[in-house]
Formats: C-alpha cells, structure tokens, sequence
C-alpha cells in the first residue's frame, strides 16, 4: 500500500462553505488593502444612498418655488436654507441634485445591467463555440463599435425620441459590444482550462459549461469592467441632459440642470451648473477609484 | 503584409457599406418622411407623392441604395434641408475645423500621456506612480461637460482671462481654442496614460528585461532599448481607438463652446431632421473610426515581429 | 566514514585555489504584506574554478532565490538578510550598482528556464546578443561585436548562425532559442555561470542535446558552472558536486558519487526512493514516496523542517529550536550532512517496507483501436477569406494508430509534444471524433459517437485524469460539489443519502480527509488536487481510465505518491489504465505495455521489457538514451539527435522520423512510409530496417558492475 496519507484531517473553519454575506464582508475587508479603492467605494456608496433615499433626504420637492437664483448658502424667504442656492426659477439646487442622483444611478445601473445580460451571452457564445457564431457576433460588435459612441447616441435618439427606455436602449447597444469583446477574451482563455474539459468529458451541455463553469470564474475582471462602465455610463446620461437630449423634465437631470443655466453662469451665476458638475464628477470618480481598487486587490491575489 | 493590407482594407468598406446601409435606411427608408422632412409639415400628400415621384423615391430600396452608394462615392451629398444648400458647400468647412480641434488634442495629450504612463510604470509603486496614477484617474473622472463648466468657471467668470465661447465670430482667434483643447485633452489624456502605465509595469516584471538587466546593461539602454518598445505596442491601438472617442468627446465639447465644427453641425441636424446633413456626419464619423482602426491594427502588426512573421 | 559526530566546513573539498565564488550562511528573505518570508536560510556553498557544482531540490525550496542573489538581483522586495556572497574575494554586498553591472554578463553569466522569454521578442537575435560586447569591452566597434556573435553562434552549433542573427526569437524552435541564450551567456567569456533549470522546458532529446553542449562548454572553457535542477539525472550527467535543499535549506552535500551512492540524509534518501529507477518495479520493488508534503516557508516547524516528514524524527531533539548544524560524513571528500541522527540509522536496511503485488494478470480486451486517423483541418474561416480565397490545410495529428489495451493492463503511450498523445485522448473521450478507423471499447464502436450522443453509463465508464492540478478543477465551486455532479450526471447514486455516501467512498479512496469536501480547489496542495481528480474520474466505476501526465506537474516526492495511489485504485477497481505520458522512466516503472509515438503515427509497441531492449526502433533508442538516469551504476551510450521536430503541417512524405533518425538507410526513408515489423510477442516495430539488423544493436542502459558504494542497493538489471 501506498504510504502516502492526507496531511491534516481536521476541520478547520475554512473547511466551511462560505455564505454570501461573509464573502460580500471579506471583499469589503480585502479592499482596506487600497486607500485609493476605499475611497471610491465610501464615494459610490455615499451616493446610493442618497438615491434611495432621495424623498427623505431632500429638503424640498424639486418643483417647489423657493427664490429665484438665490446665491449659495443664503436663505429663503420662509427661512428655507439654500445650501447650494437656487436656479432661474427658484429650485433649491441641493434637493434638485438630490433627486437627480436617482435618477442617475437608477438609469445607470439599469443599462449597465442589462448591457452586462446582453454582452455576457454574446461574449459566451462567440468565444465557446466559435466558427461562425463567432465571425457574425464579432463582426456585428465592430459595426457598432465603428461608430463613435456619441454619435450613435445622438443618431439612436433623434430618430426614436428621448425617453428613459430610449437611453436603456442606446446604452445597452453601445456598450454591449465593449462587454462581448472583453467576456468572448476570457472565455476563449477559461475555456482551454482542464475544468472545461473535464465538464465536457462528462457531458455537460454547452450552456451548463458556460454559465456555471465558466463564467463564474470570469467574474474578477468583469466586476472591475461592471465598475468602470457605471461612470462611464453615468457619464453618457448626463452628457445626453448636457445635450437637451436626455431625459425629459420636470424631473431633475443633472446634464439638463447644466444645459439650462450655462449661459446664466456667464453673467455671474456660476453655482447653476457648478455644483452638478461637481456631483457627476464625483460619482465618475467614485466608481473609477473603485475599480482600481479592486483591480489591483485582484491583482495581489 | 500587403495580403495583409488587402484584407484590412476590404473589411473597412464592408464595414462602411453596412453602416451606410443603416444609416440609409434609418434616414430614408420611408419616402414619406422623405419627402415631407423636405417640403415642410405644410405640403400636402400631392405635392410629396409629385416629389416622390420627380426624385426617384419611388423605386425598391436596393436600387436607390446603389444610387445613394454611388452619389457618395462620387461626391454628391445631396441638399442640406435647413440652408437650402448643397452639404459639400459648407460640410467640408465644419469638418475642417473639428480636424483643428481634434489635431491640436492629440497633438498635445498623445505625447503627455505617454511620457506620464512610461514615467509611472517604470518603477510600479514608487511614489512617481502613485501621484500619476491618481493624477489621471481624477481628470477622466470628470467628463467634458463638466470640466468645460468648472473650467469656465474659474478662466471665465473669475479670473477673466479667456473668452467662454469659441465661435470664432470674428474670424479666427487661438485665445478661443485654449478652453476646448484643454477640454478634451484633460478627459483623454488618462486612459492612454493608465493604459501605458499598465502596459510598461507589466513588460517591466518580464523575463527579458531581467535578462537585460542581468547581461550587464546600463539601466538607461534597458529601459530605451529594451522596454520602451514593447510596452508602447499596446498603448498603440489604444491610441488608434482613442480618436474614436475623441469624436464623442468632440461633440459635446464643441456644443459646450459653440464651437462651428462637425459635432455641431450634427446636433442642429438631427435636431431639424435634416437627413442628408445627418448622413454626411454620420459618414464621416464611422470613416475617420474605422480608417483609424485599420491603421491600428496595421500598425499594431507592424510593431509586434511575432504577428509580423507568422 | 567517521563515526564521532564532528562539526564541520560544510563543505571541503580538495583546495584548487581561489575559490571563484564563497557564500557563507547566506540567507535570503521575501518581504510580503503578509511578513517576511524566509526562503533560503544558512546557505554555505564554495566553488572552485573548473568546478561544477549542482543544487538539486524540488519546487519552492530555493534553487533560483540563491540563483539570483548571486546576481544580486532580487526584485523589488527580496533582499539578504544574513551571510554573505563573495565573488573571486571581493564581497558582492559591498559593490556599487556600477560595479555589479560590470560584473553581471561579463564575469558571472546566467543561462533561464525559459528561452522564450528570457529572449526580448521585438529586438534581433544578433541586437541581443551584441549587446554583450559592445557594454563589456571597451572600444569595440558594433561590427566587431556582430562578427563576435555570430562566431559564437556556430560555437553553440547553431544551423546557419547568420540566419539566426537576422531572426526574431519566435522564428527559431525552443532548443535554438536556449543556445542562442547559451552563446549570450559565452560571450564574454564568463569566470562563472548559472543555468537554472536550463533543459525543463524542453523535449527530452532536445534536452540530451543542450546537455552535451554544456558538457562540451566546462570541458573547452573551463568555466565554473552553478547547475540548478529539480532532476537528479541531469546533476549526475553534469556535475561534480552536488548540494540537495530542502525547504530553504541546504541538508546534505559532497561529490555527487557519494551523495547519489551513499546519501546520509533521510530526505535525500526519500528523493532517491522515490525516482523510478530502473531498478523500480511496480510489483516486486516499489517506489517509497516521502510522505505528508513540504512545508510552506512561513509555516516551518522548529528544529529539523524536514522533521514532521522524517521516519527517524526523536522528539526533543530533532525539534530543538536551535536548529540542525552541519555534520562531517567524509571530510576528504567534503561530504556533509544536516541530521542529526545520520550515524544512529541503519543505512544498509533502511527502506522501508512496501506491500508486494503479484503482478497483474490481464483479462479480456477492453479497447481495440483499429487504423484510427485524426486529421484537423486548418483553414482560414474568417470573413477575410472571402477576399483571399480559401486555404486550407491538414494536420494529421493522428495516422494509422492501431492497438488494444486488456483489462488490469496499464498500457502507456509515450511520445515527445506535438507527437498526437492528446489529440488520441480527445478521440477517445469524444472531444473529437476520428477521421478515419475504429475504437471499440466494451463492445462498441464509440470512434464517430461525440461525447453528447453518448449515454450516461458509457461516459461514466471513460473518464479521464488531467494533467495540471492547477486547472483540473474548477476554482469557483467546492470539492465535494464537483464530485456531486459526477455522480448524478452518471447516475451512480440517485438518492441525496446515497450521492453523499459515494463522495466520502470517493474521498476515503484517494486517502483524503472527508471534510475536504467543503474546500475550495486553492485550498489545496497540488498533489492533493490531483488526487480529487482522480477521486472524480473514478467515480462512475469505469472499466478503463485515461491519463494524461497525470504527475508530470507534481513534485518528485509527491508524484511517487499520486502514481501509487492510482496504482492501488486500479487493483482494487480492476481497470485498465491509459497512461498518456513523456517521461520514459515512469512509463517503465508503471506501465505493462507501451505504445512510442513520434509525429502522429506508431512507432514501436510491445510489452514493457520489449520495448526497453534491443531490437529497438531507431527512435525509441534515442529517446531511451537522451532520458536521465540518476544512478551512478548504469552506464549508457549517447545518441544526440541532430535538428528539429518537423512541422505537423509538413511532415516528412515518408518515416516521420526520418530528418533526424541517426540510422536512416538512404532514399527509402524519406520516400515511403516504413512497414510494420513484428517481433512477435504484439511486439511491432515501423522501421525499413529489418528486424535482424535492429536485434544487433546494443542495449542502450547497461549497468556496470557495483562498486564505490555502500552496497546499500543491489542493483538488477532492469531486464
Ligand atoms: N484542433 C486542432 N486544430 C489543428 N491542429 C491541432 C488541433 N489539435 C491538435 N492539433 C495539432 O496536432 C498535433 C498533436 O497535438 P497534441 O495536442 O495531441 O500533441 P501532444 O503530444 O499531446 O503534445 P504536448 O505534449 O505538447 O501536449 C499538434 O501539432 C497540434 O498542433
Ligand atoms: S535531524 Fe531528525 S528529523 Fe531531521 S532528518 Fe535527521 S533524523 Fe530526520
Ligand atoms: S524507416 Fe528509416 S528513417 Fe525511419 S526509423 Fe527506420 S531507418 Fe530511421
Ligand atoms: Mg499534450
């Protein structure tokens, strides 16, 4: 008989499978490793906050005539503090963003969201099955990624007209592409593993290879794309409003809210578009921060 | 190589003659809209089915595709709807200026990207790294539209030293290209430099820079001779890619300042529905996306011997 | 061999002068967020000119950490932390970054494990390799130093040295690459080199062919040589001493006849029990495998770090923290051990007793493979092949493969890459289907059956182990999850009890703790892994299993292990194994029969002792002369082939193995394909040469007569 025997026999905690909610903690810890991804992450969580609870935090309803281009921090004349002052028709700028920040991060995780269902399936099929289904989808993803972004976005809306499904829409064919390119990468790099191999020798069928064999396994690099996409596509909303292409009022829209008040700023009143600048500026920065962050806590794993 | 060049090339005008296509369709696949986009809300079902009729809108889609493939190809643009003027008579001018524009970013952010990105990657981690690194994340943090405000707001409206349009209403004037440049080139400029930074870290931990090292050269020729060329391979195509961007970043930038370029042109179209206008951009946007990325790749395939020979 | 305990130089050989190189107590640390990770600790080596000194040891122990701290050259977060290294008297700690550039690539050259990336892939061979003179020689003109290149090029026997100048590294083949690197390293004449594994990547005749060039070099040069491996074999073909680590420690050294003939230390010993000699017998004369695994560096035990391995550990002594000093063995030679125990243990008996088998009695035929082809289709299928014109080109990975393996039968087939082993296990397990032929296995005809159209019990019946432990299982999922599914998909158990019951069988099987279930792969050490793979592949009771190198990634010590295990599961199972593998000292220890493969097409097959004995295929010769063999008794007859694999893409018209065969009789080689030869026995040889001619030829592996020695080992022939 051999004489090898396992090492250690006992059952230590790691033996435990792990819950979500410890794994969800344990990354949290992980990114303490980088100040730079830490901040992104208080930076994007800040945020999604103050969009769930944009109604609770705002001081004002967002249409309500307070006074008009009041200076910041000056006061209404109900005695309503105006922190970040008051646009043309006398809205508080700090509940406009506020509510503006909803609809941001609601729209923007929706498109990235269903761009990800979208990209991941094509991504999946192009790099596993290869061939032909391969040579369509790719050459589909380099038709649209021919176009510059802006552009189609501009062509995408005029034609069909602005709404919030619209810019779901546009986000979700823009960047779907991007997303197949880089999901089609790894799998054609996973799908050489053993493990791969192992599932078909036990007949697995291609899409239980796909979805639960591979792509788990595909999931660091895409989180940190997932992450860089929300800003990016923060980005793409708001440069829409900026373009009166956006979507429609009343609702507060960051890129609208500075559409509407540029030329205001230049006679002097420049906090109009400042403090929307600055916000969408900061949620970009929040999730760059993260993914870098995350990328490079990957990395030293 | 020249097999090469062949099947690049044929692959861009496949590429053109899809998008065309759509852009065909969208634009005029409906001659009712056509028409009426060309007479007016006013004009009556007569008058559009006479003009259907008198502009060959009535034939099948293909044969008025080929027709179309062929006006463009020979120059013909068609009638721009809101000025009442051919597009080549002020189309090629708008172009002009976003080539200015789009010249003088790159110009500028190509050079300073990669200077930074070599800088940070050389000694991954240093303190050199680290500021450059953050440095650059924070100015692609902040999208066009949002620096021209910020930056308006401070050159502008506070410190008044320099105009906050650049229509050049009174002929040209450098003074009204320093706030779009600076635009475009702070929101570019980052990516390409994270790219190269990631590109020279990673040629810096490989084999052959230790062989390099190890073989006794000065550190100076290991990083000239040995790293510099590999870790600008990737930076390339990103490169190539990045006027692809740039043409986004253009549109937004040259609304933001009122700038009479092609990214204008193309809002006030596809806000007035001017089709043919709205083709020519959509054109020539998708020709400068594609020919860069064929150039890309060719260039790529030159840069890196292992494709170049195989 | 003294008997008092005696602290000693570790090591002393005969003074030959200036020691080139001395480092003493050299100890080298890796500085992580985790803490400091000692790597190499008390390193003592001396090196004298001419001499060639071997550090043999196995992944992780250290080799390449001392490699490159003589270079001085450490990474961003390595440094020395103890001891010293002096280079011809002058202490390297103490030079300038100026002084070590010049010393670097003029007097201390190095020589990589992988050619290919030590090499800068968008700079010419000939750029690269000026370079060395050009930065070392003051005043010489580039011309000059291309000249100089080139010249060295045909010293390292380059085919066409002026080509090779003008090429890139990925247009010459991985044993180019690795003499390009070597005439890189000669350049500048060096006083000492380092190869650190300088063969590992390569084939084995490939390797046989590098070897003798470094031979040939020390012997020319004069050159002292530090030859870093994890083979024994190789130490023994190059070196004159030889200092075997163990965990970031030096444990035993001496001349390499003594160490390899009479090791004092348990480890060493271990390691030597655990190579397949051809002494080595499955049944009769069983591998020994070093038992538990190596410990990590932050995770030593105190005293001894070989102790919690040790079959001869003594509590309160082998664990004293203090630490294990070096012990005189034999002073005139310089042999030293690190036991403590070395003179209480009985060296004459030690090995330990392993259970014999009777050997296998085959059963009926289980798989018979009947003219099978693979030809793969290269084509252009892109879009831009609309514009080219289609072309489109055959691989044939695999031509005419006939043979049967029996039930209880281990039946290997060996072959260098590239030769199709792979291609033949995708066919089998319906990855693929053939081209051509038949397999019938247990009764069907599965070669045109891909694995979806199979049913569940005839997958469950072929299965397959893997070779890299890294990749056989899926990182994202738990190991008892990953079994479970193999299960169910074969429908061995149906109930939840019943599944479950079957994952602890499957576990107890491959000797490992139940609770390992609930790991995830990283949790894992190698060999572990590759026991669960085992685990899996057997756990739809197959009558026959296909391995693919199934060890060739593990360590020595483990590999011993893994293949034990399989070899009692397949006892207890009675299954026929399909032994895919390159490593022909394995394949002789384990195998019953063996199938050599060269370029997609048979060889030779027969039985074990057949196959390893005149007549012998011309190639099957070569490749028997090129493997190492780590025992100083046997003696073998060199055989380097000339040239390079030829491509798949296009392969000679005639023998496969005619552009390099040492034999090849003239036109009829090149021309047409040879016949098969029969030795009788199922013993068949592809060759033109008739089988008289093939039986006058020597054997290859012959054993001299035992001496020098304890006489420890009672050295049979092999056959
Ligand atoms: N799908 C494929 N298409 C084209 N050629 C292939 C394909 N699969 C294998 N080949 C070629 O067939 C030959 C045999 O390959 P195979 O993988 O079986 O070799 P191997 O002996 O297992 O090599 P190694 O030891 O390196 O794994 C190789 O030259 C390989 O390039
Ligand atoms: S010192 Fe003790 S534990 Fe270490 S090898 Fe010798 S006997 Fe074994
Ligand atoms: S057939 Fe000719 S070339 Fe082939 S092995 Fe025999 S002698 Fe050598
Ligand atoms: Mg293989």
């Amino acid at each position: 008989m051999s004489q090898a025997n396992a090492t250690d026999g006992t059952v230590s905690a790691s033996d435990r499978p792990k819950g979500l909610f410890e794994r969800t903690i344990g990354s949290i810890v992980l990114l303490k490793e980088s100040p730079v991804g830490l901040v992104g992450a208080v930076l994007v969580t800040i945020f999604f906050i103050v969009a769930i609870f944009a109604p609770l935090l705002a001081p004002h309803h967002y249409e309500t005539f307070i006074m008009p281009m009041a200076a910041p921090l000056s006061t209404g004349p109900n005695g309503e503090f105006l922190l970040l002052g008051a646009d043309l028709r006398g809205r508080d700028i700090f509940s406009r963003l506020i509510y503006g920040t909803q609809r941001v991060v609601f729209y923007a995780s929706l498109a990235t969201f269903c761009a990800y269902i979208v990209g991941i399936l094509m991504g999946l099929a192009a790099g596993y099955f290869r061939g032909w289904v391969d040579e369509v989808l790719s050459f589909l993803a380099n038709v649209i990624l021919s176009f510059p972004v802006m552009v189609l976005f501009v062509l995408i809306i005029t034609s069909i007209g602005a709404s919030g499904a619209t810019i779901v829409f546009a986000v979700v064919f823009a960047s779907a592409p991007g997303i197949m390119r880089i999901v089609r990468g790894l799998t054609l790099d996973i799908a050489t593993r053993d493990y791969i191999a192992a599932a078909q020798t036990r007949g697995e069928s291609p899409w239980y290879i796909m979805l639960v064999e591979l792509l788990p396994n595909a999931r660091g690099p895409l989180i940190v794309d997932a992450c860089l996409r929300m800003g990016y596509t923060t980005i793409t909303i708001g440069a829409l409003g900026f373009l009166g292409l956006g979507l429609p009022p009343p609702f507060p829209d960051w890129g609208g809210m500075i559409n509407e008040t540029r030329t205001l700023a230049m006679g002097g009143f420049w906090w109009m578009p400042f403090f929307p600048a600055l916000a969408v500026s900061l949620l970009v920065l929040g999730f760059n921060l993260l993914a870098d962050g995350l990328r490079e806590v990957s990395l030293r794993d | 190589m020249a097999r090469l060049l062949v099947r690049r090339l044929g692959l861009m005008l496949l590429i053109m003659l899809v998008v065309g296509f759509i852009l065909f369709i969208v634009n005029e696949g409906d001659p009712r809209k056509v028409a009426r986009g060309v007479l007016g809300p006013y004009a009556q079902e007569q008058q559009l089915d006479i003009w259907i009729q008198e502009n060959g809108y009535d034939r099948p889609i293909p044969v008025r595709f080929l027709d179309w493939v062929g006006g463009v190809a020979t120059g013909d643009l068609g009638e721009s709807v809101q000025y009442k003027r051919p597009v080549n008579e002020f189309f090629w001018e708008r172009l002009g200026n976003t080539g200015i524009l789009a010249g003088l970013t790159f110009l500028i952010m190509v050079p300073l990207a990669l200077l930074l990105g070599v800088l940070a990657g050389m000694k991954e981690g240093s303190l050199q790294d680290r500021t450059i690194s953050v440095a650059s994340i924070i100015t692609t943090s902040i999208p066009e539209f949002a620096s021209a405000v910020i930056l308006t707001t401070v050159f502008v409206i506070q410190l008044k030293w320099l105009p906050g349009t650049s229509s050049m209403a009174a002929g040209w004037d450098w003074m009204q290209m320093i706030l779009p440049v600076t635009v475009l080139v702070l929101y570019g400029f980052g990516y390409i430099a994270r790219m190269t930074r990631a590109s020279m870290a990673e040629v810096m931990t490989t084999h052959y820079i230790r062989t390099a090292v190890l073989k006794g050269l000065p550190y100076k020729r290991v990083i000239l001779k040995h790293a510099l060329r590999n870790a600008l391979i990737a930076p390339f195509t990103v490169i190539m890619l990045q006027l692809n961007w740039l043409l986004s970043g253009v549109v937004v930038t040259e609304y933001a300042f009122a700038y009479k370029g092609f990214g204008t042109l193309l809002l006030e179209a596809a806000l007035r529905r001017d089709i043919f206008v709205i083709e020519a951009c959509g054109l020539a946007a998708v020709f400068v996306a594609v020919l860069s990325q064929t150039l890309g790749d060719i260039g790529y395939t030159f840069l890196n011997p292992r494709i170049r020979f195989s | 061999m003294s008997d008092t305990l005696q602290q000693a130089e570790p090591v002393k050989s005969p003074p030959k002068g200036e020691p080139v190189l001395a480092i003493d107590n050299l100890s080298i640390s890796y500085f992580i967020r985790a803490g400091e990770v000692p790597a190499v600790k008390d390193f003592t080596l001396t090196l004298y000119p001419g001499e060639a000194v071997g550090i043999v040891g196995e992944s992780g122990c250290g080799k390449s950490t001392v490699a490159m701290a003589i270079m001085q050259y450490m990474g961003g977060n390595g440094g020395i932390v103890g001891g010293s290294i002096k280079f011809m008297g002058r202490d390297m700690s103490k030079m300038s970054q100026e002084e070590l550039r010049q010393l670097r690539g003029s007097d201390i050259a190095m020589i990589y494990q992988e050619p290919m990336s030590a090499l800068n892939p968008s700079m010419l061979i000939g750029r690269q390799l000026l370079e060395v003179p050009l930065f070392h020689e003051p005043g010489i003109s580039e011309d000059d130093a291309w000249t100089r290149a080139e010249e060295m090029l045909a010293k390292v026997k380059l085919p066409d040295p002026a080509r090779v100048m003008n090429a890139y590294p990925h247009q010459i083949s991985g044993g180019q690459q690795q003499r390009v690197v070597i005439a890189m390293a000669l350049l500048s004449n060096p006083t000492l080199l380092l190869l650190d594994e300088p063969t590992t990547a390569l084939d084995v005749t490939v390797e046989a062919g590098i070897v003798k060039l470094i031979k040939e070099i020390s012997a020319e040069f004069g050159t002292s040589m530090i030859y870093i491996s994890h083979n024994m074999g190789l130490i023994l073909e190059t070196c004159d001493r030889v200092c075997v680590m163990y965990s970031g420690v030096a444990v035993e050294t001496g001349t390499v006849k003594e160490v390899f003939d009479m090791m004092r230390h348990p480890y060493t010993r271990g390691l030597f029990g655990s190579i397949p000699l051809p002494t080595a017998d499955k049944n009769a004369n069983p591998l020994v495998p070093i038992r538990g695994q190596l410990p990590l560096p932050y995770n030593r035990p105190d005293g001894c770090y070989f102790g919690p391995r040790c079959d001869f550990f003594e509590e309160g002594r082998c664990d004293d923290p203090k630490g294990v000093p070096w012990l005189t063995v034999d002073e005139a030679s310089g042999h030293a051990v690190r036991c403590l125990r070395w003179t209480e243990i009985d060296w004459d008996n030690y090995t330990p007793d392993m259970e014999q088998h009777p050997p296998n009695e085959p059963g009926e035929e289980v798989l018979h493979v009947e003219n099978m082809r693979k030809y793969f289709e290269v084509r252009d299928t892109s879009l831009k092949a609309l514009f080219t014109g289609k072309a489109s080109r055959w691989v044939k990975a695999n031509e005419s493969i006939s043979f049967s393996a029996r039930k209880r039968e281990t039946v290997a087939i060996v072959g260098e890459s590239g030769c199709g082993k792979s291609t033949f296990a995708k066919v089998l397990m319906g990855l693929e289907t053939s081209t051509d032929g038949q397999i019938v296995y247990n009764g069907e005809e599965i070669s045109q059956l891909p694995v979806t159209r199979r049913t569940p019990r005839q997958i469950g019946s072929l299965q397959m182990v893997f070779q890299n432990p890294n990749e056989t299982l899926n990182p994202s999922h738990t190991v008892g999850g990953q079994i479970i599914r193999v299960i169910k998909k074969f429908g061995v158990a149906k109930s939840e009890e019943d599944v479950h019951k079957r994952v602890d069988e499957l576990l107890d099987l491959v000797k490992l703790p139940r609770a390992f279930k609930y790991r995830k792969p990283r949790q894992l050490s190698g060999g572990q892994k590759q026991r669960i793979g085992i685990a899996r592949a057997f756990a739809g009771y197959p009558p026959m299993v296909i391995a693919d190198e199934p060890v060739s990634a593990l360590d020595v010590s483990v590999q011993a292990a893994v293949t034990g295990l399989l070899m009692d599961i397949q006892r207890q199972y009675d299954t026929t194994l399909l032994f895919i593998s390159h490593d022909l000292s394995v394949v002789r220890y384990l195998s019953d029969r063996v199938v050599v493969m060269y370029l997609g097409m048979i060889m030779e097959q027969g039985d074990v002792e057949e196959v390893y004995a005149p007549p012998y295929h011309p190639y099957t010769e070569a490749l028997l002369s090129a493997v190492p063999i780590a025992d100083t008794s046997i003696e073998k007859r060199e055989i380097v082939l000339e040239g390079n694999l030829p491509s798949v893409l296009n392969p000679p018209k005639g023998c496969p193995f005619s552009t390099r065969c040492p034999r090849k009789i003239g036109a009829i080689c090149d021309e047409e394909r040879p016949p098969f030869r029969d030795a009788g026995n199922g013993h068949v040889i592809t060759c033109h040469i008739e089988l008289e001619e093939l039986s006058k030829v020597e054997p290859v592996i012959v054993t001299k007569s035992p001496g020098g020695g304890a006489g420890e080992k009672a050295p049979e022939p092999a056959e």
